[in-house]
């Protein structure tokens, strides 16, 4: 079965060249059902990688398949090749399994769109792409994967490229901004791919880790790990490269559902863990890692507890969890940050999901202002959203309480106040969470022609989610306190964790997790549902800074004046000025230069007689001084 | 004797008479005289160092210059003659057609 594994990456590929190429000739269902069909055959292949793995003693469980020779120049070697691993077939079942999921539900989200066709070959591209960046073995493999996912997260963040909006702006410009921020980032990956090549000699994964202890010095170890946090926080939306992922919203809500909450954006937590011998080396970018997360996490928390637009609000919210997995990943427990990967994998696809059916039953309405017991019209929806939003705030035995405490366990072990940071987003977390429940679901609507349009979805849109809801629930046993299967599970490729709790502090950190969500719970019943005085004192209180929160603390407005404003004027100044000034001039001076000599030199040419004389006799006066005195 | 350098003297200065003449007189057929002049000058440079070293190879170039000369003058005279059809004068600063 090991060495089938290109067909993983053979079906998503070959789902998405039959759909171009034959597309135009099948039906919508038929379009739908291919992309569905070879995302759902690479999950059973990635079945067959799980299982096979599971049939070798612990310490092999790391095999490398190799494909072809892809470069080779001199000394410079780079076989293109699989690397099957724990870590590897976990990312393979995440992005295969949720993402077959959303290509179902997308069948009946995108079933009147003009160009079906042409979201079900990028939704396929795309998950060829997170395949290579997740499978391959070299950092230069998951490089191509890496570029592959962002082209896609471009193509599709923008496919709708003729609208425009109030609260997205131009959808184009979007995309734009997603590439554009992005490529911030993958200069700070191959910057760090070329330096490990220079030092090392190797971009393949197995011979980089060997040698690193050996050959990086802990100084260079750092650099080449920070700009490899830059890559991550461009790719997973951390401060400061997160800004295009809000208005990433202004894609399809399947989009937003599978590349920016389940797999794409987990490519950069994939990529510190895959990574983690550098960052053992050089301790302080981990550090940096983890206070960016932490720091990341707090203030898209904040941030989402005033956003109006429920998308947003998701998205956001993602922000936010990325943050709490950087943060893992950044003080070494690299088997709870994908842990979290994998149940926010579950919850989030099935709240965006759930966004995407509330917004098919109003019409593409999202403003949660004019939104209002809708729990009545759209009751299974309504189900699945409070499902989802039970598992992000981290209600007790749901996956995300195990998995976000698990982050904060481990933290607390690295710095008590990151602790706290992460405690009260947490808070926040489960407060924003049930401001999204309590103020479309519950209470009065809002608007009376609107709450009369709204329906349920058809089946096609709520069966995923209901896998999407069970997994959401009991995604939990996958990592239980002290059993920690995932945690054993992933050892051969993320190391043995150093941090050993003891059961006194792991019982007590729970016990203060689930006290907090409850909280936070009640706080967001207490100001939406009950509209309880204290409640709204509170959030008087906090009244003065509301207008920097929702102006999302004018990041978006600084980067645009100190980096949009004056590279567009820079590139402005190069087409107008420089171009056809400098560019254009030189060429136009040889030609002119050509014309002037000329003038020049046709004033010799006056027709009279004498003056040729006068040359000639010139020529020889200089021809016999130079042969008698030269 | 007379020396040598009497005869190479008086052949310079033969020569840059004629020289002279060339460039700056304007009757075609003055210029021709003065061409010819310089001609005779170097004959007479020839002649006078043939003497200085009894070798007869100086005389008979000269005959060949001679024969040279007649047949330049030959074709000269009838160029000019040729122009004359064009314009009455053989003034040569009027013949410019050659200007840019």
């Amino acid at each position: 079965m090991l060495q089938l594994a290109w067909l993983l990456l053979a079906f998503p590929a070959a789902g998405a060249v039959i759909n171009t190429f034959f597309g135009h000739r099948f039906s919508k269902p038929t379009i739908g059902w291919i992309a569905s069909g070879t995302v759902a055959a690479s999950f059973i292949v990635a079945l067959g990688l799980l299982l096979s793995l599971l049939g070798l003693p612990g310490e092999e469980r790391v095999v490398t398949l190799p494909l072809w020779e892809w470069i080779t120049i001199g000394d410079f070697r780079v076989p293109a090749g699989l690397l099957i691993d724990p870590l590897s077939v976990t990312m393979a079942l995440v992005v295969t399994g949720v993402g077959a999921l959303i290509h179902v539900y997308a069948i009946g989200y995108m079933f009147e769109d003009e160009r079906f066709q042409r979201f079900f070959v990028y939704l396929n591209f795309f998950v060829f792409a997170m395949l290579i960046l997740v499978m391959s073995d070299s950092f230069l493999g998951m490089y191509v994967g890496w570029e592959g996912v962002g082209l896609a997260s471009y193509l599709l963040i923008g496919f709708w490229f003729d609208k425009r909006d109030d609260t997205y702006g131009y959808y184009a410009d979007a995309g734009k901004k997603a590439f554009l921020v992005n490529r911030v980032g993958d200069f700070g990956m191959a910057l760090a791919i070329m330096i490990l090549w220079t030092s090392l000699g190797s971009v393949t994964f197995l011979e980089v880790f060997q040698a690193a202890p050996a050959g990086l010095s802990s100084g260079l170890a750092t650099v080449i790990a920070l700009l490899l946090l830059l890559a991550a926080t461009g790719k997973s939306a951390q401060i400061p490269l997160y800004v295009w992922l809000p208005d990433a919203m202004a894609g399809p809500t399947p989009v937003s559902a599978l590349i920016h909450a389940a797999t794409m954006v987990t490519a950069g937590i994939y990529m510190i863990a895959r990574t983690h011998a550098l960052w053992e080396l050089g301790p302080s970018a981990a550090n940096l890692a983890a206070w960016i997360g932490g720091l990341t996490a707090l203030m898209a928390a904040t941030i989402a507890l005033v956003q109006v637009d429920l998308k947003k609000i998701l998205a956001y919210s993602t922000i936010s969890q990325l943050g709490y997995m950087v943060m893992g990943v950044g003080v070494g427990a690299y088997a709870f940050g994908i842990f979290h990967l994998v149940t926010h994998a579950f919850f989030k696809a099935l709240l965006f999901l759930a966004a995407g059916n509330v917004m098919h039953g109003l019409h593409g309405e999202l403003d949660i202002r004019k939104m209002g017991g809708l729990r009545e019209k759209m009751p299974t929806t309504y189900r699945l959203f409070l499902i989802g939003a039970l598992a992000l705030a981290g209600f007790p035995l749901m996956s995300g309480f195990f998995s976000k405490d698990g982050i904060l366990l481990n933290v607390f072990g690295h710095s008590p106040l990151l602790y706290f940071i992460g405690l009260f987003t947490a808070l926040l977390t489960a407060v924003y969470s049930f401001r999204a429940v309590f103020v479309p679901f519950w209470g009065q609507p809002r608007d009376r022609k609107l709450h009369e349009q709204a329906h349920e979805s058809p089946p096609i849109m709520t069966r995923p989610l209901w896998v999407l809801a069970i997994l959401a629930i009991v995604g939990g046993v996958l990592n239980l306190p002290f059993v920690l299967t995932l945690e054993r599970w992933l050892e051969p490729a993320v190391g043995e964790p150093s941090f050993h709790p003891s059961l006194g502090l792991e019982m007590g950190l729970l016990l203060v997790s689930a006290v907090v969500a409850l909280a936070g719970i009640y706080l967001a019943y207490a100001r939406y549902v009950k509209e309880s005085g204290w409640a709204r004192s509170l959030q008087d209180a906090l009244g003065p800074i509301r207008p920097l929160v929702e102006h999302k603390y004018y990041v978006d407005e600084l980067y645009d004046l100190a980096i949009v404003q004056p590279l567009k004027a820079l590139a402005r100044w190069f087409a107008e000025v420089f171009d056809p000034g400098i560019i254009d001039g030189s060429v136009r001076l040889i030609g002119h230069a050509n014309l002037a000599a000329g003038e020049r030199l046709r004033r010799l040419h006056n027709g009279l007689v004498p003056t040729y004389a006068l040359s000639i006799f010139v020529g020889v006066v200089v021809l016999v001084m130079y042969l008698v005195f030269g | 004797m007379v020396p040598t350098s009497y005869y190479l003297i008086l052949s310079a200065m033969i020569f840059a008479i004629g020289a002279v003449g060339v460039l700056v007189r304007r009757n075609a057929l003055i210029i021709l005289m003065c061409v010819e002049m310089m001609l005779n000058s170097v004959n007479l440079t020839l002649i006078a160092l043939s003497r200085q070293w009894g070798n007869l190879t100086g005389q008979v170039f000269v005959f060949m210059i001679m024969a040279v000369a007649a047949a330049e003058v030959a074709v000269g005279l009838a160029i000019l003659i040729a122009n004359t059809r064009h314009r009455e004068s053989i003034n040569i600063d009027e013949i410019h057609l050659l200007k840019w």
